[in-house]
């Protein structure tokens, strides 16, 4: 039963306020089931947030109150652990195991065990096509940003920042701890949809050699 | 599939753009497309296109193009001089090209990107159902370069109605757009509104970056959680000095967004250029 509050964001878009991500997924899943009937040109989740936007000219009033109506109503997000779980292939050799090891007071194997040990869930996305932003995975893994952000990730590296994991579709600066990397196509022009990761989803890392 | 124009020469940057990508935001693709929405549109509706044809967006001018078959084109957007083979001819007017013949655009007088239509489109391959680039995320086509042969599509049925489009050009002096309070006004001790800014030249198709007494947090807020970022929308970064957001903007953002500019003004924002004023006046809903 989530409770969205609707913020202002011009004239063609509302920001539908929510308590956690939780309730983002709830009412994100509830927002898309209306898409076409509503005539939505964007659903945008965040990680308290959903952004819905229209085209111009549409009055905004009418429609804030019933996207807050749909999000009183929608399910809530916790009925929907049983989304699709992708399994992304990881080898453990990343420049920061041995900080976030410090960071956490772990042991490399017990990173990579706490990293491996549970599923991941899509948040949502941002930063570059395909890249999600991973969110309840084992809480021992919560570490800050480097200091430093590199000039160069390469392509395929899986890193943690703050509560989240993810990984790099493409070679970016960023500063994220990076634990390792993965071969696994994020992001494939050719494949429908390309994004292979999807808000709702769940992840599943797994380590392996090579 | 035939060549249409050889590009001879770029300026500072010329892409190919049309209405974008719009609704995959939640896989983190932007809509990106045509800056100027509005010149972009006049552009193709002068050569009696579809509205979905691409053209090609200069910045600043600069552009050269040779035409390899006979083609009709308009030039919309900031009134680059324009020449066919050494002959002045008109802005935002309907012109044609014989094979051969060279298009030169100089240099734009006020304004920052103009828009070249050609009757037919420009017919590179789409991406995700749009040729637009996407400069952000590196979607679409490459930047035009020298030597870039760009195929133009079957003309459309339509003929054009008009020689000529009466439009203002974009303003040279100081630029006024209108805007709301934004889903973070609260964010800051001082007002956007209250003060002038000026376009950075840092700034790009991802935003217009803006210079000027920096705007202060309302202490202790802590972070933002990432949040969707709208076409317009007026960010603070930790500098205090705000980035007005266009075409390529990030699909979502941690900084506080404090205004945001209306629909219709964002294509005058999107053609101010490095030096210029901008006001923001507020628009009530």
């Amino acid at each position: 039963m989530p409770e969205a509050r609707v913020l202002p964001c011009g004239d063609t878009s509302l920001l539908l306020e929510v308590v956690d991500l939780d309730a983002v997924l709830a009412v994100a899943a509830a927002v898309e089931e209306v898409r076409a009937e509503l005539a939505l040109l964007d659903v945008v989740p965040g990680a308290r947030t959903v952004l819905v936007t229209v085209e111009p000219g549409r009055a905004l009033g009418p429609l804030g109150q019933r996207l807050q109506d749909l999000a009183r109503t929608a399910p809530d997000a916790a009925a929907a652990r049983h989304g699709d779980e992708t399994r992304i292939e990881v080898v453990y050799d990343g420049p920061d195991l041995d900080e976030v090891a410090a960071l956490t007071g772990l042991s490399r194997q017990q990173v990579v065990r706490a990293h491996t040990g549970t599923p991941w869930r899509i948040g949502f996305g941002g930063f570059a096509p395909g890249f999600v932003y991973l969110v309840d995975g084992d809480p021992r893994l919560a570490v800050p940003r480097r200091t430093e952000s590199r000039t160069s990730v390469p392509a395929g590296s899986v890193g943690l920042a703050g509560a989240f994991s993810g990984i790099y579709p493409r070679a970016s600066p960023g500063g994220w701890q990076l634990l390792g990397r993965t071969g696994a196509p994020l992001f494939d022009l050719d494949r429908d949809p390309p994004a292979l990761l999807r808000t709702g989803g769940w992840v599943r890392f797994v380590a392996v050699l090579s | 599939m035939r060549a249409g124009l050889t590009v001879l020469a770029t300026g500072p940057l010329a892409l190919v753009q049309d209405r974008g990508r719009p609704g995959l935001g939640g896989t983190g693709v932007g809509c990106s497309g045509a800056a100027d929405r509005r010149s972009h549109d006049l552009a193709n509706r002068l050569v009696a296109n579809d509205p979905g044809a691409a053209s090609i967006e200069v910045t600043l001018g600069g552009l050269q193009v040779r035409a390899e078959v006979d083609l009709t084109v308009a030039v919309t957007g900031a009134p680059a001089p324009a020449d066919v083979a050494g002959t002045p001819v008109g802005h935002a007017a309907v012109l044609r090209l014989r094979a051969g013949q060279v298009l030169t655009l100089g240099w734009a007088p006020s304004g920052l990107r103009s828009y070249l239509a050609v009757r037919g489109g420009i017919d590179v391959a789409p991406v995700l159902g749009s040729r637009a680039t996407d400069v952000l995320s590196g979607l679409g086509p490459p930047p035009l370069a020298v030597g870039t042969v760009l195929p133009v599509g079957p003309a459309p049925h339509g003929a054009p109605v008009v020689d000529q489009a009466p439009v203002a050009v974009p303003a040279a002096g100081p630029l006024v757009v209108r805007a709301r309070r934004g889903p973070r006004a609260d964010w800051v001790r001082d007002d956007l509104f209250a003060r002038p800014w000026t376009i950075s030249s840092r700034s790009d198709r991802i935003g217009a970056r803006l210079d000027g007494a920096p705007l202060h947090p309302v202490e202790g807020r802590g972070e933002l959680p990432s949040e969707g970022l709208v076409r317009g929308a007026v960010q603070v970064p930790p500098s205090g000095e705000p980035v007005l957001f266009l075409a390529d903007h990030p699909v979502t953002g941690g900084y506080p967004v404090v205004a945001v500019v209306l629909d219709a003004d964002v294509d005058l924002a999107a053609q101010a250029r490095p030096g210029q004023q901008i006001r923001f006046q507020e628009a009530r809903p």
